[in-house]
């Protein structure tokens, strides 16, 4: 998996190529926080992501509850089918904002 | 039907992913049906290394088939660890909101919704954890 960052007028968008698996999550929580350090606003694309376990929806939750105690926003985009599912299954489809 | 026996730890995971993805990819499985067996290896996997001898590494054996007639996908996970049924864990509240949802616990309740068949046995000393797919 790789992660690209890109900053425009206070928001930051993280473009996640790859895989959030088990060995791939820990990276993917990381940029996030660091991330929200940075901006209030996170994207996330997830256009190049077909494949997201419970590690990779850990690494999420715990980017959603930053950006809810900093009053901050993360957003997910270009979600595919697949992904789409998971978050279905275990509730993150209504948790998170997908865009 | 292949076998792996392999020392249970993140980075042998790999090892059982390619393994039964390329399987699969030799029996025209569609990819979002591939997407959610090999999810479902790695929540088992991962559970066998991190929990199954409490903390220390163990063997897992992992044995791959494709039946025919129903045409499925099955996957055995054995291992030598403490004697536990994940099966009976109490499955996840997916309403509550973020702040409310506590870190975890999903890997298992993942497998149960995904799979068409999960059943968990204990025999010989070994946890047995089989899953099927219809392909």
């Amino acid at each position: 998996m790789t992660i690209s960052e890109t900053r425009k007028e206070g928001v930051i968008q993280l473009d996640i190529d790859g895989r959030v698996d088990t060995n791939t999550s820990p990276q993917l929580q990381r940029s996030i926080l660091q991330a929200f350090q940075k901006a209030s606003t996170v994207i996330l694309n997830l256009e190049k992501v077909e494949y997201v376990s419970s590690a990779g929806l850990r690494a999420l939750l715990i980017g959603q509850k930053t950006a809810n105690s900093k009053g901050g926003a993360m957003k997910l985009v270009h979600v595919c089918d697949a992904v789409m599912k998971v978050f279905q299954m275990t509730g993150f489809a209504t948790m998170l904002t997908i865009e | 039907m292949e076998d792996l026996k392999l020392q249970a730890n993140d980075e042998t995971l790999y090892t059982v992913l390619d393994t039964i993805e390329k399987h699969l990819d030799e029996n025209d499985c569609p990819a979002d049906v591939k997407a959610e067996i090999l999810i479902a290896a790695e929540e088992i996997y991962v559970n066998i290394a991190h929990y199954a001898y409490g903390g220390h590494e163990g063997e897992a054996v992992v044995q791959m088939e494709v039946c025919q007639d129903p045409k499925c996908c099955r996957v055995v996970f054995r291992d030598k660890g403490v004697p536990y049924n994940p099966l009976e864990k109490e499955d996840p509240d997916t309403s509550l909101s973020a702040m409310d949802r506590e870190i975890g616990g999903l890997g298992i309740f993942m497998v149960k919704q995904s799979m068409d068949k999960v059943e968990y046995w204990y025999e010989d000393g070994c946890n047995v954890l089989m899953i099927e797919k219809n392909l």
